[in-house]
């Protein structure tokens, strides 16, 4: 049961991820991979509020490990890093890591912070 | 995805499921099977180093992929949205990676968290950079 709420999960936030980074990245011209960024602090945001909640084992199957899972990537993320690298966008590469970090911790603390003193 | 789009009307919402439902049908069924390999992990892993695992292979077999089917083959035009953006985009997770670094972040546990966050960081981007590399040499 748990197994099956995590696949439907995911796949629910794959496709997401791809429309938002479609979305996102059809609305400016920079090499910056801004629509990955976008759903990985959305998606961190989103598991800190979850957590901070306490949900239940199923809703944190489903939205948590399923859904947030989906919608974020770590191996796109790393990617697009390398790939800026080998363009020499060294800026590019190094300001991906750090805002990606930052902000995705960032929202991760905030969710969790906002929702566990409700 | 087409900024002309205006998804209030009907007509050109089933434009864009014409054209992307495709694409969209076989993340989904990518990104599930993805999450569920993750969900796996999780099971025989302990912690945070499921979470670590996940991220670097995941990482270098994006690596490894992209490298085939931009540069060495012609692939299918389904292949990068599911097994990329799909299977591999939902087995790897950032939301997880930066909620482990809060779970970590108890009194005596700071070093620990801002090594996990170090640690994954080199370890899956440097394992991407080298499954690049060395998928390149292997094809050349």
């Amino acid at each position: 049961m748990t197994a099956l709420l995590v696949f439907l999960g995911a796949a629910a936030g794959a496709p997401l991820r791809y429309l938002v980074d479609r979305f996102v990245q059809s609305r400016h011209d920079t090499v910056f991979p801004w629509g990955t960024l976008t759903v990985n602090v959305a998606g961190s945001f989103v598991l800190g509020c979850l957590a901070g909640a306490a949900v239940d084992p199923a809703t944190a199957a489903l939205l948590g490990t399923g859904f947030c899972g989906g919608l974020t990537t770590y191996s796109t993320f790393g990617f697009e890093t390398v790939r800026l690298l080998e363009n020499r966008a060294h800026f590019h590469a190094v300001a991906n890591v750090v805002i990606s970090v930052v902000a995705g911790v960032g929202a991760a603390l905030l969710g969790y912070t906002v929702l566990a003193d409700l | 995805m087409d900024p002309d789009v205006d998804l209030h009307v009907p007509a050109q919402r089933q434009e864009l499921a014409r054209t992307h439902g495709g694409v969209l049908a076989v993340i989904a069924l990518g990104g599930g099977l993805g999450g569920l390999a993750r969900y796996g992990v999780g099971l025989l892993v302990p912690g945070v180093w499921a979470t670590l695992a996940v991220n670097v292979v995941g990482g270098a077999l994006l690596g490894v992929l992209m490298v085939l089917i931009t540069e060495k083959w012609r692939a299918h035009p389904l292949a990068r949205p599911f097994l990329g953006v799909g299977v591999l985009g939902g087995f790897t997770t950032f939301s997880t990676y930066t909620n482990d670094f809060r779970h970590l972040l108890v009194p005596g546990g700071v070093p620990d968290a801002f090594a996990y966050l170090v640690l994954t960081l080199v370890a899956a981007v440097g394992a991407t950079a080298l499954a690049v590399a060395l998928t390149r040499r292997a094809v050349a």
